[in-house]
C-alpha cells in the first residue's frame, strides 16, 4: 500500500465528465426560463408600461402620448394627498390591532391549547374558504344602525366617546372610520395570525421554563424571552397585514362613506371610471414607492432582512 | 512514502491516484495516492472539515475530483455517476427516505436495478440486521439504532464491491455506539467486502479498522494499522489525536549509536534510533513522546529502587484524578510542565498525592522521536461532531 | 373571600386564553351571520336585516341569474391558473433551492416583489399593458392576471419545502443506482409533495377569491368576486349567502377528513 501527500495534480478527468458538468450548470436556467419569463412579460414588462403611461397627455380620444409631463404626479399628490395619508392611518391602525388581537390567539395556540391545536388552526383558516366579499357584506349586517352591536355600544356610552373623537359619526358606526378599519382588520387578521403563529411554534417551551428558573415573571418571560423570539412572525404578520390593507379599497367601498375613501378608491376609479390612466398609473407609482420606502425602512430597523 | 498495512485478499480493491478536490480557493483534499485492499476495513480518522467526508465522496461518486482518478477493482470510475459504481454508502443521519417504509427503504436499491421479486431478499437483510417486525414502520418510528441498522441494510442487499460508511455512529449514545461498533465488524467479517470508514473517533476507528489514515487539513498524515499509529506515531498531529501524548523539547547530544542522547531540562534521555521519524543532528531540537500508561510513577524517597537503563524525569504531582481502573496524574518537571501519567490501581501508594516530589521512568523502547519544527499542540483541541463544512455545499 | 382570589388568579392566568378565544369569536362572526342569513327571507333586495326564516335560496341556490355561471367560470379560472403558476412556480422553487447561478439574487427579488405590492398597483400596470397592446379582457386576461400573482406564492411555498429537505436523501438514492429521473421521481417528487401541494392549494383560494386584480383585467367578464362585488350595489340575493355557507362547509369537512386520514395513517 502506498501513500503520497504531495502528489504533482493529475491531469484532468476525462472530457465525458466534462461535457456533463456543463450540462448541469445549465439546469437551473431551463427551470427558471419559463416562469421567469412569465414575470418578466407580465409584471415587469406592465410597471415599465405603467411608467411610461404616468409620463403621458392626452385623451381618450386623441390617444395618449409620452410627454414626459411629470406635472402628473404633483398634480396627483395635491389633489389626493388627504386619501394617501388616511390609507397609511387606515392600514397602520388596523396593523396594531391585528397584532393585538391576533397575538393572544396565536400563542393559544401554540402553547395552550393541546390537543385542540389542530381545531383551532381549522377555525382560522376555513373562514377565508367563503369568499372575503361575502364575508365583509356579513359586517355591514352586524354594525348595522339598529342591530344588537350598535346598540350595546350606545347604551355602554362608547359611541359617545367615538363621536367625540371622530371614529364614528351621529351614534352609527357603518358608513364610518371605525367600520372601514373593523373591516381592514378583519379582514386581514389571518395574515397576523399565521406568521405569528409559526414563529412562535418553533421556540423551545423549556426556554419559558429556564427564564422562569432564572426568576422571570410571567411578564418578564414574555417581555425578554417570548416576544423577541417571535419577531420574524411579528414583522412578517405586520408586513402582510400592512401592505395590502393600505392598498385596499374594498372595505372603504363596502363598509365607509365618500369620507372614508382611500388611495385604492381613487386608482379603480380613474382608472375603471375616469379612465384618466396618466393620473391612476401616477398615483400607482406613488403608493407603489411609499410602501415600499416605508417596508425597507421598517425591515431594516427591526433588523430581520433575512425573512425575504 | 510508503506505509506497510495489512495484506489484502484477492479481488476488488479501491485505488485513488493523485485525487484532490477543491472548491474557489479552499483545497478540501490535497492531491493523494491511496490503496485500499480488497476485504479490509479501512477507516478515514479525522477533525471536522479535515477531507475524510469528501474523499469519501469521491469514491462514491457523489463529489467529482478535482484532479486524479479513482479505481474500484482496476477499473477506472472517476467519469462514472453514482448510480453505476457498484459502490453503496451508509450516509450520516441514514438518509432514510421519510415518505417509504422501512420494506420499501431496502427494497430501492434492488427494485432500481430491475430486480422485480424482492422479497425473500429484503426479508433476509431484515432478517440479518434484526428489524423484520418492524418492516412496515417507517422511517421516523424508530429509534437512531434501529435507523442505523436500516441504513446498513438497504446499502448492504446491493452486494456492492466496497460499503462506504460516513461517520455512521456519530448520532448514536455511546453505549449503542459501542454495541454498533462490534455489530458492524461482525458484519464485515461475515460479508467479507470492503468496508471504507470515516470518523473523528479515534477509538472507533482503533477499535474496528484493520489500518487507518489519519487525515489533517485535507491531508493524509499517516497511515497503518492501529497499533502502529499509537505506538509510533510521525507527526505530532497524530500522537495528540489518537490517544493523548506526553511531547517533551530536547536537546541533541549525540546520534553516533543506535540510541539518540539527549537533554531535557536538567535530565537526559535516551531514543532509539528506528523510533525517531525526524533526522537527529547533534545540537538541533527534537521532540520526545511518550504515552502516559508506559510512564511509572515513583515517589522521589525511593527514586534509588529505580532500575538503571530507563529513562527518567523528576518532578512535582500538581494534580490527581481517581478514574476507578487507573489514577490519572499531571506532573510538573523541569523537562515540561503537565506531563500526564496513568497509573493502574494494582498497588496505590499513598504518598502520591498533589504536592508530593516524584520521578517519573519508563523503558526507552517506549519513546517516540519527532520533528521539533512542528506545532507541539497540534491534533490536542480539534473538535468533534461538527459535520464537515463542505457536505452540505451542492 | 379566598374564593374570589383564587377565581380572579384563575382569569389570571387564563388571560391569554380568554383573549384568545374572543379574537376567534371575532373571526368567525361573519361566518356565522353568513350562514345564518342564508335562511333568510328579506324584504327588499338587499339581505342585511333579518326577516323570517325560509329555506327558498338553499332549495334553489340558482334561481338567480348569472350567480352559477359566474360560480363556474371562477372555479375554472382557479382551476387553470392553479396548474400554470403551480407547473411555473415549482421549476423556479427548485432552481432557487437547489442549484447556485448567478442573478439568483435578482430572481428572487423578482419572485418577492409581487408578493410586496398593493394589488391594486399590480391590476393597474397589468391592465395598463394589455390596453396598451389593444388585448381585449376577458377570460384569458383574468387567466394571465391570476397566474402572474399566485406564481410568486407557489414558489414560496414549494421553496420553503425543497430547502428543508435533507440533499443527502438524493445522494442516497443515486447511491441506490437510481438514474437522476428515477431519483426526482421516486424521492425528490414525493418529498416534495406536500410543498407543491400547499403551494396549490394556496393558489386556487388566492385566484378563486381574487376581486382587486380581476375587476381591473376582467372587462365585462364577470367572476363570482365580481358578482357579488355588483350585487353590493344592486341588491344581494340571498343565493350568495347560500353558496358562501357551502363554500365554508365544504372546506371544514375537507380538512376534518384529511386530518382523520392522516391520524388513521399514523396509527396503523
Amino acid at each position: 500500500m502506498t501513500l503520497a501527500t504531495d502528489h504533482p495534480p493529475a491531469p484532468p478527468v476525462d472530457g465525458a465528465l466534462h461535457r456533463s458538468v456543463r450540462r448541469k450548470k445549465l439546469v437551473p436556467y431551463w427551470l427558471l426560463l419559463p416562469g421567469i419569463l412569465w414575470l418578466l412579460v407580465f409584471f415587469a414588462a406592465p410597471l415599465v408600461y405603467q411608467a411610461s403611461t404616468s409620463l403621458q397627455t392626452g385623451s381618450l380620444e386623441e390617444g395618449f402620448k409620452v410627454t414626459w409631463h411629470f406635472a402628473t404626479y404633483a398634480d396627483a399628490l395635491t389633489e389626493y394627498y388627504p386619501q394617501f395619508l388616511r390609507s397609511v392611518a387606515y392600514a397602520a391602525t388596523a396593523t396594531a390591532l391585528c397584532l393585538v388581537l391576533g397575538y393572544p390567539l396565536a400563542y393559544l395556540i401554540a402553547f395552550r391549547a393541546g390537543r385542540w391545536r389542530h381545531l383551532l388552526m381549522v377555525l382560522v383558516i376555513a373562514p377565508f374558504f367563503t369568499s372575503f366579499l361575502i364575508r365583509t357584506l356579513a359586517w355591514k349586517t352586524i354594525l348595522s344602525d339598529g342591530g344588537p352591536v350598535v346598540r350595546a355600544l350606545g347604551s355602554l356610552h362608547v359611541l359617545a366617546v367615538t363621536d367625540a373623537l371622530g371614529v364614528t359619526e351621529g351614534h352609527r358606526v357603518l358608513a364610518t372610520p371605525l367600520a372601514v378599519v373593523c373591516g381592514l382588520t378583519y379582514n386581514f387578521l389571518p395574515f397576523m395570525i399565521l406568521p405569528l403563529y409559526t414563529s412562535l411554534e418553533r421556540i423551545d417551551s423549556r426556554l419559558h421554563e429556564a427564564a422562569g428558573d432564572l426568576y422571570a415573571r410571567p411578564a418578564t418571560v414574555f417581555r425578554k424571552v417570548t416576544f423577541p423570539l417571535s419577531m420574524p412572525g411579528v414583522v412578517a404578520g405586520t408586513l402582510l397585514t400592512f401592505i395590502p390593507a393600505t392598498g385596499d379599497y374594498i372595505n372603504a367601498e363596502l363598509l365607509g362613506s365618500t369620507d372614508q375613501k382611500m388611495i385604492g378608491n381613487v386608482i379603480q376609479s380613474q382608472f375603471l371610471r375616469v379612465l384618466d390612466y396618466p393620473t391612476a398609473a401616477a398615483l400607482s407609482f406613488i403608493l407603489m414607492a411609499a410602501i415600499l420606502a416605508m417596508v425597507t425602512v421598517y425591515i431594516r430597523k427591526s433588523g430581520t432582512e433575512d425573512i425575504v | 512514502m510508503t506505509a506497510t498495512a495489512t495484506p489484502g485478499t484477492s479481488g476488488t480493491d479501491v485505488r485513488l491516484a493523485g485525487i484532490s478536490k477543491t472548491y474557489g480557493d479552499f483545497t478540501a483534499v490535497h492531491p493523494l495516492d491511496l490503496s485500499v485492499p480488497a476485504g479490509s476495513f479501512f477507516a478515514l480518522l479525522g477533525a471536522s472539515g479535515c477531507g475524510k467526508t469528501t474523499t469519501l465522496r469521491m469514491i462514491a461518486g457523489l463529489e467529482e475530483p478535482t484532479t486524479g482518478t479513482v479505481e474500484l477493482a482496476g477499473r477506472d470510475v472517476t467519469a462514472l455517476p453514482p448510480y453505476k459504481r457498484s459502490v453503496n454508502t451508509v450516509f450520516q443521519n441514514y438518509a432514510l427516505f421519510p415518505h417509504l417504509d422501512i420494506y420499501e427503504n431496502v427494497a430501492f436499491g434492488l427494485r432500481r436495478r430491475g430486480i422485480k421479486s424482492v422479497k425473500k431478499q429484503v426479508g433476509e437483510m431484515l432478517d440479518l440486521v434484526q428489524l423484520g417486525d418492524l418492516a412496515r414502520r417507517r422511517p421516523h418510528q424508530l429509534s437512531g439504532g434501529q435507523q442505523q441498522r436500516v441504513a446498513v441494510a438497504r446499502a448492504l442487499i446491493n452486494h456492492p464491491d466496497v460499503l462506504l460508511l460516513d461517520e455512521p455512529l456519530g448520532a448514536l449514545d455511546l453505549k449503542l455506539r459501542r454495541e454498533m461498533q462490534l455489530e458492524l465488524k461482525r458484519i464485515q467479517t461475515e460479508v467479507g467486502i470492503t468496508f471504507i470508514h470515516v470518523t473523528h473517533d479515534q477509538e472507533e476507528a482503533m477499535t474496528m479498522a484493520d489500518t487507518v489514515a489519519v487525515m489533517n487539513a485535507g491531508r493524509v498524515e499517516q497511515l497503518g494499522t492501529p497499533t502502529d499509529l499509537y505506538e509510533t506515531p510521525r507527526s505530532t498531529f497524530v500522537a495528540n489525536f489518537l490517544g493523548t501524548s506526553n511531547l517533551i523539547t530536547a536537546d541533541v547530544l549525540d546520534t553516533t549509536g543506535d540510541d539518540i542522547l539527549l537533554r531535557a531540562g536538567d535530565t537526559k534521555l535516551t531514543l532509539p534510533a528506528t523510533r525517531c521519524t525526524a533526522t537527529a543532528r547533534t545540537g538541533e531540537k527534537l521532540l520526545v513522546g511518550i504515552r502516559p500508561e508506559k510512564i511509572s510513577l515513583t515517589h522521589a524517597d525511593d527514586a534509588g529502587t529505580v532500575a538503571d537503563g530507563r529513562n527518567r524525569v523528576t518532578g512535582r504531582i500538581a494534580q490527581s484524578s481517581f478514574i476507578g481502573v487507573s489514577t490519572q496524574y499531571l506532573v510538573d518537571s523541569p523537562a515540561g510542565s503537565g506531563l500526564s501519567v496513568y497509573e493502574q490501581n494494582v498497588e496505590r501508594d499513598s504518598r502520591l498525592v498533589p504536592g508530593a516530589e516524584v520521578v517519573l521512568h519508563w523503558n526507552p523502547a517506549h519513546t517516540f522521536g519527532l520533528d521539533a519544527a512542528q506545532n507541539i499542540e497540534a491534533g490536542t483541541d480539534v473538535l468533534e461532531a461538527v459535520p464537515d463544512a463542505r457536505e452540505a455545499g451542492t | 373571600m379566598t374564593a374570589f382570589s383564587a377565581l380572579a388568579r384563575r382569569l389570571r392566568r387564563n388571560l391569554v386564553v380568554i383573549a384568545g378565544l374572543l379574537t376567534l369569536a371575532f373571526l368567525i362572526l361573519p361566518n356565522v351571520v353568513v350562514t345564518v342569513f342564508s335562511f333568510n327571507k328579506p324584504n327588499g333586495r338587499f339581505n342585511y336585516d333579518w326577516q323570517r326564516f325560509s329555506t327558498d335560496a338553499w332549495t334553489d341556490p340558482c334561481g338567480v341569474a348569472d350567480l352559477c355561471g359566474s360560480l363556474s367560470l371562477s372555479l375554472r379560472i382557479a382551476l387553470w391558473s392553479t396548474i400554470g403558476a403551480t407547473v411555473l412556480g415549482t421549476l423556479i422553487a427548485f432552481a432557487l433551492a437547489r442549484y447556485r447561478f448567478r442573478a439568483r439574487s435578482s430572481v428572487g427579488s423578482l419572485i418577492f416583489l409581487p408578493m410586496a405590492m398593493p394589488e391594486v398597483v399590480m391590476a393597474a400596470s397589468l391592465a395598463t399593458l394589455f390596453l396598451n397592446m389593444g388585448i381585449s379582457f376577458g377570460f384569458w386576461t383574468i387567466l394571465i392576471a391570476h397566474i402572474t400573482f399566485c406564481l410568486s406564492f407557489v414558489v414560496t411555498a414549494v421553496k420553503a419545502r425543497v430547502m428543508s429537505m435533507d440533499p443527502r436523501l438524493e445522494q442516497a438514492a443515486q447511491d441506490l443506482y437510481a438514474t437522476p429521473l428515477q431519483t426526482f421521481l421516486k424521492v425528490t417528487l414525493p418529498i416534495a409533495a406536500p410543498g407543491i401541494v400547499a403551494g396549490a392549494l394556496l393558489s386556487f383560494a388566492l385566484s378563486f377569491d381574487d376581486f382587486i386584480i380581476t375587476n381591473f383585467n376582467a372587462g365585462s367578464t364577470v367572476t363570482f368576486p365580481m358578482y357579488v362585488w355588483g350585487a353590493a350595489q344592486r341588491g344581494t340575493p340571498v343565493q350568495i349567502n347560500v353558496i358562501g355557507t357551502a363554500m365554508f362547509a365544504v372546506a371544514v369537512l375537507c380538512v376534518l377528513a384529511g386530518q382523520l386520514l392522516g391520524r388513521r395513517r399514523k396509527r396503523s
